[in-house]
């Protein structure tokens, strides 16, 4: 019989300092103007990073891989928004419209690219994402290749003074949107039967399909909702990346999303939230503060501190310790 | 596992083709079966990671890229000669892949996947930090002086050389020959390491962790071994990498790109057949640069690579090794 | 008048290993019906042949209907709930989701049954919202119980519901199995080496050995039989 500890030492611990450092940046953010507007940004990207990662976990949780793909899927997802526009949508209406689109394009390739292998080979399953992100950077550059495109800011340029910091729209508006989107994730586990019926497909495959949850189709959906937050983690993104939408702009975000999925455990939704939000934070006070350390330098410390906190917590701050049946 | 008659005789045959090879085709098809070769030696030690002890990397390329640069810095510094310097490329990165390895210990399946693509990503900005030392976005060169075989002069030892003829720049055919030769004998040595008690112990780590401590097996020794091996091939294989690229160590060449492109190998390779690294080296090799060549989809040749990754995959999960395994079962039928 | 479920020379393998060889056996509605034998018979199998978690070959029909090739998520649309080995409870969901989970092949409301299966499993009712896992195994196994009768099956299969409880439990296990049969209508298929407790339960049973029926009858009749006597009542 599993004995699932509720709150652990380790967890309270983590807490601890996850509240320490909460409280460091209201401080920080009180004190300085210049670092509550870091703060801001960090808190805005590190928005879409942890939509990104919870996309990953989503579908790590269920299938137990890493979705190469992700990233470049999020990016196509954009320029479909744009296509979009382009064909005279209002951009809040292409952004739903794409979302729905997402959510089906995820759910088509779960069953047809995925499904085949998911049950015979984990590396297998691994290298059909590589393959898709090659493809669909391929399929990218022939359908929107040659000139430069440009999307329009979803939230305008403004911004607003609070006590002294300018707050732009742009990066209230995208915490605003991630979380609606993650509030509707979690509702939709939480209280619906079909989200019950997702949980239990990805904890225990066998026993929910003894209760008629057909587990497949399940995981399709868990792709098709993993998509669909790619798409928001894509279209909140992008502003920030540069005045012109290029097809490399998710890349980056994949990295900073995988960092903070390993960062926050695989496993675990919450982590990967609070794993995006820490890097955003992190990334957006080193740019501030010490820029001499060269932009290329970001990413490696990132990932120093990753691999520091993994060989510590094999899991990741928020994973479970496994328990090994044997 | 003895190999049998048919096999070698298998064996000589292509030897012997690769032999002939570079004296039959064009001189740009001759450099990409050198570069099979390159890739020949990467997936083979990448193989030995994820096919034998079933750890999955996306970071190998950061072997590639410090063998690499080991080379090129040997070689500006020092003037040491390529074959040197592979051979200390080779020992500088199973040292490195240890050290990784055992760093590593503690982590799995999706989590050393990550760790190893931290590893990947923070190896090649390195050298936009350290730039003097370590050159920089335009990266190191190799010198031009160092285009024979043997001979080198350190500490005021003379060893004497040996030179092919040929020009100080390295050729096609050269690339080709120094590729296979160090890929042959590469072989033969994974082939010793693998048949034997190690190889056994790879496998035993690989299908059953649990089972693997349960009879005796040190699980960790051998996942760090693996890593330390793996991670020697792919130093001998970027040190070569670096002679194909004119002798030039540059961050870019070594990018997650050329990590993922690993891993593709080993995976169409499959789990523990040598015959299918070579496919699986091929495949990598030589599908991204064929399509180029076909005149309708020029440009697009990112679609057919990954669409064709992904019915690989599909079609043989198993990789050519999973091929190979079914066609034997058929045959006993 | 034809039986609830029938199998007729139904035979299953993992792989290579042959582990069914020609079962037949029918179980008629509203009975308790008992498959005993050792180790390894072939027990557990059966019952997922039955459910269809492991392929199986032969004919089984169930409701008047032939269960083809369904899989375990098709028979438990069918009216089948089966109770399997490690009882198929959700460790890290509460007991309300559990049970949630059990009734989701039903339609519409179900806060009635609710109700009415926590009549049956008062220490359930308290800890509604406890993880399951964190519960100890006698009351695991009456959630594993819960969560299958929830689905308002017409048979349910139960495998082994005795293992690893103490008697004191499995006597109540047992109790609560009779009254759904009784008040409830609950026709059960159930596995298991306790064949002293089976048979009070059951009123038919067969005997498994190695992959075969090798005896079947009534619960008196099996009693009575000296072989069964010496090797599974231990008198």
């Amino acid at each position: 019989m599993e004995r699932l500890k509720t709150v652990g030492v380790e967890r309270f611990v983590i807490l601890a300092i996850l509240l320490a450092g909460a409280i460091f940046l209201l401080v920080g953010c009180l004190t300085s103007t210049q670092f509550a507007t870091f703060t801001v940004q960090g808190v805005a990207t590190g928005m879409a990073y942890g939509a990104l990662a919870l996309a990953l976990v989503l579908i790590y949780q269920a299938t137990h891989v890493i979705n190469f793909a992700q990233g470049e899927l999020a990016m196509f997802t954009t320029f479909v928004a744009w296509q979009l526009i382009q064909w005279g949508l209002p951009y809040w209406g292409a952004f739903f419209v794409t979302l729905a689109i997402a959510f089906l394009l995820g759910m088509g390739l779960q069953v047809a690219v995925i499904r085949p292998v998911q049950h015979r080979s984990v590396i297998a399953t691994v290298i059909v994402t590589v393959g898709l992100f090659i493809l669909i950077d391929g399929v990218v550059d022939w359908v929107w290749g040659g000139e430069f495109k440009s999307l329009p800011q979803p939230f305008g340029n403004g911004s607003w003074n609070v006590g002294g910091v300018e707050i732009q729209h742009l990066y209230v508006g995208m915490t605003g949107v991630v979380l609606a989107s993650l509030a509707f994730v979690w509702a939709l586990f939480r209280f619906t039967k079909l989200g019950l019926a997702m949980r239990a497909a990805a904890l225990r495959p066998a026993a929910a399909s003894l209760a008629g949850v057909r587990v497949d189709a399940m995981l399709a959906i868990g792709w098709g909702l993993a998509a669909l937050l790619g798409a928001v983690a894509g279209l909140m993104a992008e502003p920030t990346t540069g005045i012109f939408l290029l097809p490399t702009f998710m890349q980056q975000v994949l990295v900073y999303a995988f960092a903070a999925a390993a960062l926050g455990g695989l496993e675990s939704p919450i982590g990967a939230i609070v794993g995006g939000v820490a890097i955003g934070v992190l990334q957006a006070l080193m740019i501030g503060y010490t820029p001499q350390i060269s932009s290329q330098l970001q990413l490696p410390f990132a990932f120093a501190l990753i691999l520091a906190i993994l060989v510590v917590k094999p899991n990741g701050l928020f994973g479970r310790r496994q328990v090994a049946r044997v | 596992m003895k190999r049998s008659i048919p096999a070698l005789v298998s064996v000589v045959a292509v030897a012997g083709v690769l032999v002939l090879l570079p004296f039959i085709i064009s001189d740009y098809n001759t450099f990409l079966v050198g570069e099979v070769g390159i890739y020949f030696i990467a997936v083979l030690g990448l193989n030995i990671l994820t096919g034998y002890t079933g750890q999955i990397s996306i970071g190998h390329g950061a072997f590639m890229a410090i063998g690499g640069y080991t080379l090129a810095i040997l070689s500006r510094d020092h003037q040491m000669n390529l074959v040197y310097g592979t051979l200390i490329a080779f020992a500088l990165c199973f040292a490195a892949g240890l050290a990784f390895g055992l760093l590593a210990l503690r982590l799995s399946g999706a989590y050393l996947a990550l760790a190893t693509f931290a590893l990947a990503i923070s190896v090649t900005q390195l050298p936009l930090q350290y730039s003097t030392y370590l050159g920089g976005s335009l990266g190191v060169q190799a010198s031009s002086k160092t285009d024979h075989l043997f001979g080198w002069s350190l500490f005021g030892v003379h060893i004497p050389r040996w030179s092919l003829p040929g020009p100080a720049v390295l050729t096609n055919k050269w690339i080709f020959g120094v590729a296979w030769s160090f890929a042959a004998v590469l072989l033969v040595l994974a082939w010793l390491i693998l048949r034997g008690r190690v190889g056994r112990a790879f496998r035993a780590v690989r299908d059953s962790e649990i089972a693997a401590v349960a009879s005796g097996v040190e699980r960790g020794l051998y996942k760090t071994l693996a890593f330390g091996i793996s991670a020697a091939y792919c130093g001998a294989a970027g040190a070569i990498f670096v002679m194909a690229n004119n002798g030039f160590a540059q961050p870019d060449e070594f990018n997650v790109a050329l990590s993922l492109t690993l891993l593709i190998g080993a995976a169409v390779a499959g789990l523990g057949s040598l015959w299918g690294v070579l496919v699986g080296a091929a495949f990598v090799g030589l599908l991204p640069n064929i399509s180029t060549s076909i005149p309708h989809l020029g440009g697009h040749q990112d679609v057919i690579y990954g669409a064709a990754v992904i019915v690989v995959m599909l079609v043989a999960p198993s990789g050519f090794a999973g091929l190979l395994a079914r066609l034997r079962l058929l045959r006993r039928a | 008048m034809s039986a609830l479920l029938e199998l007729e020379d139904v035979e299953a393998r993992y792989g290579p290993i042959h582990v069914l060889h020609k079962i037949s056996l029918a179980v008629e509605e509203g009975a308790i019906v008992a498959v005993l034998g050792p180790n390894g018979a072939g027990k557990t199998t059966t019952l997922r042949a039955i459910s269809g978690t492991v392929r199986r070959s032969g004919r089984i029909v169930f409701a008047g209907k032939a269960l083809g090739r369904t899989g375990p998520a098709g028979t438990a649309r069918r009216g089948i709930a089966h109770v399997p080995e490690g009882r198929g409870t959700f460790a890290e969901l509460t007991v309300w989701e559990n049970l949630r989970l059990g009734a989701y092949t039903r339609r519409g409301s179900i806060q009635a049954d609710v109700n009415r299966v926590m009549t049956y499993f008062p220490a359930l009712a308290e800890r509604r919202r406890q993880q399951a896992g964190t519960l100890s195994g006698g009351e695991q196994q009456m959630l594993a119980l819960a969560r299958a009768f929830i689905q308002r099956p017409k048979l349910m299969l139960l495998d082994e519901p005795s293992l690893g409880l103490a008697p004191l439990l499995v006597a109540e296990i047992f109790r609560i199995v009779r009254e759904l049969n009784e008040k409830e209508g609950l026709t059960v298929l159930l596995v298991e080496q306790n064949a002293h407790i089976a048979l009070q339960a059951a009123q038919t049973g067969y005997v498994l050995e190695t992959g075969k029926i090798v005896l079947s009858g009534t619960s008196d009749e099996l009693r009575a039989n000296d072989a069964i006597r010496a090797s599974y009542l231990g008198y």
